[in-house]
């Protein structure tokens, strides 16, 4: 019997990864031939997908990019021998895009059965649980807040500070509630982790649970995931059956249970007052902070509200220590960072490294510039609230601290190539309209600004007479006001990115 | 759609997960997976049934982009607007589609085979521009392969 690999992960997917699978599956019984069709998360070299592997008795031999008409060719060249064709690749691991990786939180991407327990405990999986069930509570708080990891959906907040609030309350219910609603642009790591590996999302939420003792989990998913939703019902069934969630969970005397809840197509869900009001059935408006989720949350109980990345890089905390954690990485942002690498670009996908590398061997040693071939003018990194930076700041590391001296944040980490034929006026334009469109309206800066924001941008691309200064102006002054009068940041994050299009391409706006 | 039939969905739907904590969303999705839509006639007796006014019931209804009032067209087409997209020309992808429709984002078919709407982002960022049929995910696609596709969809 020889098992063949191919994703299911819906990147693959929508470059005809089922047809492939369907056709290897055909193909081999019309030659005869004794094969398990496996599937697989993806590995994120989305430029090879689909990337079919055959595990042969030596190694796994990858090949890519795969189309089903290629497939009787690649069965005649021996495929299932890991014979010699255009699209072999060899061992795809070796491959340096992977190999200079430092896969910490998506180790098991692409490689495990995400269905299949088993299969994850084969790699490392539950190993952190096993250690967090030896540990009292407040050890395992202090494992998270020692390793130094911060939150991943884009505030950075340290993990473990916001686990020792909940820890500290005194109350007979508490939430484990994950933010699922990956909205940004450019961002993918996420569905990554719950198509690929979503064991190590339900590991994380439950080793949260054990240190903050809480009894009920919710994974809130947005509904534009229909993949990782049945990847992660999937698992949670497997979990549940063998006793990782459930009552008395690895017979520790401990409860614990996760509930997934679909959102419903608004962006400011992923802002987590907005996440907890939706998960109780209610518009999705911000709330005021104080008092903090973490005091005040889910139900009006105590909630860690903790993003995808963040709870599936708590497993190999525990695993491993927060030492081992902790010297990755650099200055204040330690640990691994999943960075994705999106849009005009010609080899995009995951890159998890440590933190410190820099945009430029992003986009040009893993990226390889874009995919036109034309010159990279520009990047946004953190989703569409984040900053545009020209290629003269290519340089900056991409850590917390050093795109914040830029005037730029990391956010959820996704970094969004654009070639030079981008208009950033109107990238600006599209930013203040993508707020007025998700604006959930609570407070005026957001939900008046960006509409007077959208208008503004018109006239001056229009204005041809000697407003264009004054507007301009006026530009700027309403990104100070939305900046510092939003309630949370939609309205509050939505001038970096027009303020960074004015300042690095103010030419963009003048030539109209 | 008669209200009868609109009733039975909200009651089922009510059976099934009415009883969670915070079920209204959860609700609205049975109702829609069931009947393509949530009409105006399913909020009093959503609202009946949790003790809630109908006006905050049809706000949550009218707040999130996913609930619709009216039955969309046989297929539903979305296709990604956000800027990694956008970089991968998706505003030239979205003038074709338009065009070979016939109709605006939001809009429906006058023959009521398509729905072409807007999304803003499917997670498909390193594979752009992308679009979701029916589910079903699409990525690098072109004007050429747009109709390939659409081809099927006036056959169905």
């Amino acid at each position: 019997m020889i098992t063949v690999r191919v994703p299911k992960d819906a990147g693959a997917l929508s470059l005809g990864a089922e047809a492939v699978a369907r056709a290897i599956d055909r193909g081999a019984k019309e030659r005869g031939r004794d094969v398990r069709v496996v599937r697989t998360g993806s590995r994120g070299l989305y430029w090879l997908e689909p990337l079919v592997e055959v595990e042969t008795v030596a190694e796994r031999i990858a090949y890519g990019p795969v189309t089903p008409a290629d497939v009787p060719q690649l069965l005649d060249a021996g495929l299932l021998e890991g014979g010699a064709h255009a699209l072999r690749l060899g061992d795809i691991a070796a491959h340096p895009w992977l190999a200079s990786q430092q896969r910490l939180t998506g180790a098991r991407l692409g490689i495990v059965d995400p269905a299949d327990l088993d299969d994850y405990l084969a790699h490392g999986g539950y190993a952190g649980l096993a250690a967090a069930l030896a540990m009292a509570p407040a050890d395992i708080v202090r494992a998270v807040t020692e390793s130094g990891l911060r939150g991943r959906g884009g505030a950075a907040f340290p993990t473990g500070i916001k686990w020792q609030t909940v820890h500290d309350q005194k109350t007979a219910r508490k939430y484990i509630a994950c933010n699922a609603d990956e909205g940004d642009s450019g961002t993918f790591s996420d569905r990554m982790i719950l198509e690929g590996d979503p064991f190590a999302l339900i590991e994380g939420m439950t080793i949260a649970a054990l240190a903050v003792g809480a009894t009920q989990g919710y994974i809130y998913l947005r509904v534009e995931y229909p993949h990782a939703a049945r990847a992660l019902a999937a698992a949670l069934a497997a979990a549940r059956e063998r006793g990782y969630l459930g009552r008395n969970l690895r017979d520790s005397g401990r409860d614990f249970d996760i509930a997934v809840r679909l959102g419903a197509g608004a962006y400011i869900c992923g802002e987590e007052t907005s996440m907890l009001e939706s998960l109780e059935g209610r518009r999705g408006e911000v709330r005021v902070r104080p008092p903090l989720p973490a005091i005040k949350g889910l139900f009006g109980q105590p909630t860690v509200v903790n993003n995808v990345i963040t709870l599936a890089s708590v497993p190999v905390v525990l695993a491993r220590g927060a030492a081992f954690y902790r010297d990755f990485g650099t200055g204040k942002s330690r640990g691994t960072i999943p960075l994705q690498l999106a849009g005009n670009v010609r080899r995009g996908g995951l890159v998890e490294r440590a933190f410190g590398i820099t945009v430029r061997e992003l986009v040009y040693d893993y990226g390889g510039g874009s995919a036109s071939g034309r010159p990279v003018r520009a990047v946004q990194i953190g989703g569409p609230l984040g900053a545009y930076l020209p290629e003269s700041e290519f340089d900056t590391p991409l850590d917390y601290e050093a795109l914040a001296a830029k005037n730029a944040l990391l956010g959820h980490g996704g970094v969004v190539v654009f070639d030079d034929t981008v208009d950033m006026a109107r990238m600006a334009r599209y930013a203040l309209e993508f707020c007025a469109v998700e604006s959930c309206g609570k407070c005026t800066p957001c939900r008046i600004g960006s509409s007077r924001g959208v208008e503004l941008v018109d006239r001056i691309l229009k204005s041809t007479n000697g407003t264009r200064a004054a507007d301009l102006a006026l530009l700027d002054e309403l990104c100070d006001t939305m900046f510092n009068g939003s309630l949370c940041g939609l309205g509050g994050m939505t001038p970096f990115p027009v303020r960074s299009a004015l300042k690095h391409f103010r030419d963009d706006f003048l030539r109209h | 759609m008669n209200e009868a039939t609109i009733n039975e969905a909200v009651q089922r739907a009510l059976a099934r997960v009415g009883a969670q904590p915070g079920p209204l969303l959860e609700i609205l999705h049975a109702v829609q997976d069931e009947l393509g839509c949530v009409p105006a006639a399913a909020v009093p007796p959503i609202a009946a049934a949790l003790n809630l006014s109908r006006a905050e019931v049809h706000g949550v209804v009218s707040f999130y982009h996913h609930f619709r009032g009216e039955r969309p067209g046989t297929t539903v087409v979305q296709l990604c607007r956000a800027e990694a997209c956008q970089a991968m020309n998706a505003r030239a992808l979205e003038e074709h589609a338009t065009r070979r429709l016939g109709v605006g984002l939001g809009e429906t078919t006058p023959d009521g085979r398509v729905t072409l709407e807007a999304v803003y982002c499917l997670g498909n960022c390193a594979c752009a521009p992308s679009m979701m049929v029916d589910g079903e995910l699409h990525g690098r696609v072109t004007p050429a392969t747009f109709d390939a596709l659409a081809r099927d969809w006036s056959a169905s």
